[in-house]
């Protein structure tokens, strides 16, 4: 971006046989769409050394309420799927990943300075980690599920449901994988997600929306919305048709303002604060568990 | 076309014709009881009845005290200690200690034996624990005897066991306690929701300070003797009764770990907000307004029972009744013909009387709330039926009542009323049924009555409700989880599922 390095793109410039690099616009992921958001409004995304790398949506109220209204409308459609076929959704989009391996990297060292290392295992950890959730979607109900010996003549049993639709706070670091993290988990499970994107980093996460697209996710089951905590988070923990939200934003003093207003239509509301994301532990049926609603159901026995 | 329609009509006038000629046998006035009354001498109550912490009975700091009544009669029972901040302190430290210097190092099979002993305790006193909670509650004694009573010990026994054995529960986990739970339960099950609430922390090695609703202290300091007898260590268990300002202090006190509220969700919501960001666990039991499904090829006779059982069960006062019957068009009148003559043979009365099926309204205020509500139903236009029961003189009571031609939009298809009352609306498809009982706030039950099992299934699975009842209602056991969707609550008591609210996983 500098000019100074001499690279083969910036000589070509000089020679005057120039291919001028073609800039991503970065979207909102809404509905299955990229869009831009309705308030007009941009901000700009530097570099750690504040060098200028993109503008993305400062996304409004009025963005995120149009999340939650496709959220909504996809989320019984998803839930009814298969198990196998989330499964098989799921770890098509470890597929679409693993095809942009070289772009997350590049991202994640633009964005935040991750060396290349570092960029390269925080983008096979991601991989990995929908792989994993991909394999749990046949899984989770039979360990959450459970047969209750009543005493009296009924088939008792419990089963884990989805909750609906789920709001993700993503943490601001590390953003791609955090997000990942969060939102397989509730997509496993047969919920929809409305995300708010890490708010220093949003890059890698928006390219994200690009493997949504192309792994036969429907539309609208995952939403991701870039912008300010401070604007966004309040109308999230406020919306009347969030049943849930994942709390990973780390930051004590909104995640206290989300819990009281979560409380208008008593959302079910999971703080996370995970040391290491790379590490197993930022994974497993736990994180299942906490966006699943267990149905009681009595069936009577006899002729 | 014409030619079926007209078949069908003579179909259904052939029915009609039959229904009406077919002999009944005659209810309501044909027949008399005589009087059944069980005896409360078997209950001696305290002139004063004190606070229990530490495990001893104490009066209040502030000495105030509450009076507590029998609804059926609005006499006076005894004059009950109000927990106030200083009470509520000194229990949450007493259960504080008792957590760190004894409960949670007991050996946890040592600790399931305290509970065996509870739930063999309750078991001797049972008849005593009935007859009290009929007079301190309201609600027909063969309830109290039938239901609550046995389904509070049947906790304690099934929560005994887990006690050593939560590491089953939570595979790759290593299992603590919490600490101190604060727990508020509400007047409908006073009993029972105390056993819902204390059996579980206590087999997960928490300690509590319970209170009980400010109408219905008398079984919890009933229970509170018991833990006496059975020598549960001072502390684990303390009874702080009082009103709402008691339940605030306990919630919000600092030491409290985590907090279990059984009742409105007015109420748990406040709590939500009021906890929000202080790292207390929560699990919130609240509200509901249950559909009750009739599809045309149930059984209906049964399903006029369930019907029954669903809504004037405990006089209504059930945060899961079946306050909203959903019945398909075809059969509607016919249902709506037997719900009629069925709630003239309820007997309302006298709770104490073993032949009751309906007792007494738990208190004035809520009988007030009941009345409004009906009235409001009228207003809007629905249609009102009532048993023409003789209502007692005395005491707070209001007939079996149901509301015909009601719309989703009246309050008394959407709010709460927490009394004897049913909205009854009509649907044509199943997606409509769905659609209608699932389009509220609420989620905490629901009722389906078909003979088709592929459609209990179908519709069971898209009920948006913790417990779904397929051809039964009302139905409850320990080893059965508990606990809404939506604003119902979150958390699960009972079973595997309750357990979770109770244990710290790492």
């Amino acid at each position: 971006m500098s000019g100074k390095n001499a690279r083969p793109r910036n000589r070509a410039r000089e020679s005057g046989n120039e291919s001028l690099q073609i800039r991503k616009t970065y979207k909102l992921y809404v509905g299955g769409e990229f869009l831009r958001t309705e308030s007009g409004r941009a901000d700009a995304v530097e570099s750690p050394r504040g060098a200028f790398l993109a503008n993305i949506s400062r996304g409004s109220r009025k963005d995120l309420r149009e999340a939650v209204r496709k959220a909504r409308a996809a989320q019984s459609g998803w839930a009814s799927r298969s198990a196998y076929n989330r499964g098989q959704i799921l770890y098509r989009m470890a597929e679409m990943m693993e095809g942009r391996v070289e772009g997350f990297e590049k991202l994640l060292r633009e964005t935040r300075g991750s060396t290349a290392a570092a960029a390269r295992r925080e983008v096979r950890a991601a991989i990995d980690r929908l792989v994993h959730y991909a394999g749990w979607s046949d899984k989770f109900t039979a360990l959450l599920g459970t047969v209750n010996p009543v005493a009296s003549s009924y088939f008792d049993f419990s089963v884990p449901e989805p909750m609906g639709v789920v709001g993700i706070v993503a943490p601001n670091a590390p953003d791609l994988l955090g997000l990942v993290s969060h939102l397989a988990p509730v997509l496993v499970a047969g919920n929809s997600a409305v995300v708010l994107v890490s708010e220093k980093h949003p890059l890698a996460s928006l390219e994200l929306a690009e493997v949504l697209a192309t792994s036969d996710l429907p539309g609208g089951v995952a939403n991701l919305i870039s912008g300010r905590r401070d604007e966004l988070v309040p109308h999230l923990a406020r919306h009347m048709d969030v049943q849930a939200i994942a709390d990973a934003g780390g930051d004590s003093g909104l995640s206290k303002l989300l819990g009281e207003d979560a409380a208008v239509n008593v959302k079910r509301v999971r703080r996370y604060s995970v040391r290491d994301y790379a590490s197993e532990d930022a994974q497993g049926l736990d994180f299942i568990e906490a966006f699943v609603e267990i149905k009681t159901t009595w069936h009577p026995i006899g002729v | 076309m014409a030619t079926e329609i007209d078949e069908r009509a003579e179909r259904k006038a052939a029915v009609r014709r039959f229904e009406a000629e077919r002999p009944r046998i005659e209810f309501g006035t044909a027949w008399e009881y005589s009087p059944a009354p069980e005896s409360a001498d078997i209950v001696r109550i305290e002139k004063r009845e004190n606070l229990f912490i530490d495990g001893k009975f104490v009066p209040s700091r502030s000495g105030r005290v509450f009076e507590t009544i029998n609804p059926a009669t609005e006499e006076v029972l005894s004059e009950v200690a109000e927990g106030g901040e200083a009470d509520v302190d000194a229990a949450v430290r007493a259960a504080e200690d008792a957590h760190r210097k004894r409960w949670s190092r007991l050996r946890p099979a040592e600790r399931g034996k305290y509970i065996y002993r509870i739930a063999r305790l309750m078991q001797e006193k049972s008849r005593e624990l009935a007859v009290l909670e009929t007079l301190n509650g309201g609600k027909p004694i063969k309830e109290s005897r039938d239901v609550d009573v046995p389904l509070a010990i049947a906790h304690f026994f099934y929560h005994a066991g887990w006690a050593d054995k939560l590491e089953y529960a939570f595979p790759r986990h290593r299992v603590s306690s919490i600490g101190v739970c604060g727990q508020i339960v509400p007047w409908n099950f006073p009993l029972l929701m105390a056993a819902w609430k204390i059996a579980p922390a206590l087999a997960a090695g928490n300690t509590v300070v319970l209170k009980p609703a400010e109408t219905t202290p008398l079984t919890s300091l009933a229970l509170a003797r018991i833990c006496q007898e059975a020598d549960l260590p001072p502390g684990v268990v303390n009874i702080v009764p009082g009103a709402g300002e008691t339940g605030a202090q306990l919630v919000n006190h600092p030491r409290v770990r985590k907090v279990a509220f059984t009742g409105s969700t007015e109420v748990g919501k406040l709590i939500q907000r009021a906890i929000a960001g202080s790292g207390k666990r929560l699990s919130l039991e609240l509200g509901g307004k249950a559909a009750n499904i009739v599809f045309e090829d149930a059984a209906i006779d049964q399903a006029v029972e369930g019907i029954v059982n669903g809504i004037y069960f405990n006089q209504g006062h059930v945060c899961c009744a079946g306050s909203r019957l959903l019945v398909q068009e075809s059969v509607a009148e016919k249902v709506l013909e037997k719900l009629k003559l069925r709630i003239e043979t309820l007997r309302v009365g006298d709770p104490m009387d073993k032949n009751t099926d309906v007792g007494a309204i738990n208190s004035r205020m809520q009988l007030d709330k009941i009345r409004e509500l009906v009235a409001c139903g009228v207003e809007e236009g629905a249609r009102l039926h009532q048993s023409s029961c003789a209502l007692p003189t005395k005491g707070f009571f209001f007939p079996p009542t149901f509301f015909s031609e009601v719309a989703q939009s009246h309050r008394i298809a959407r709010e709460e009323i927490f009394g004897p009352v049913l909205a009854v609306m009509t649907f044509r498809t199943p997606d409509e049924a769905v659609e209608k009982a699932n389009n509220i706030p609420y989620g905490l039950s629901a009722g389906v009555w078909t003979d088709k099992g592929s459609k209990i299934f179908q519709i069971t699975s898209r009920m948006r409700a913790g417990v779904v009842w397929a051809n039964t209602f009302n139905k409850f056991d320990p080893a059965s989880p508990f606990g809404g969707y939506k604003e119902s609550g979150f958390g699960r008591e009972g079973g595997m599922h309750g357990l979770r609210a109770y244990v710290e996983l790492s």
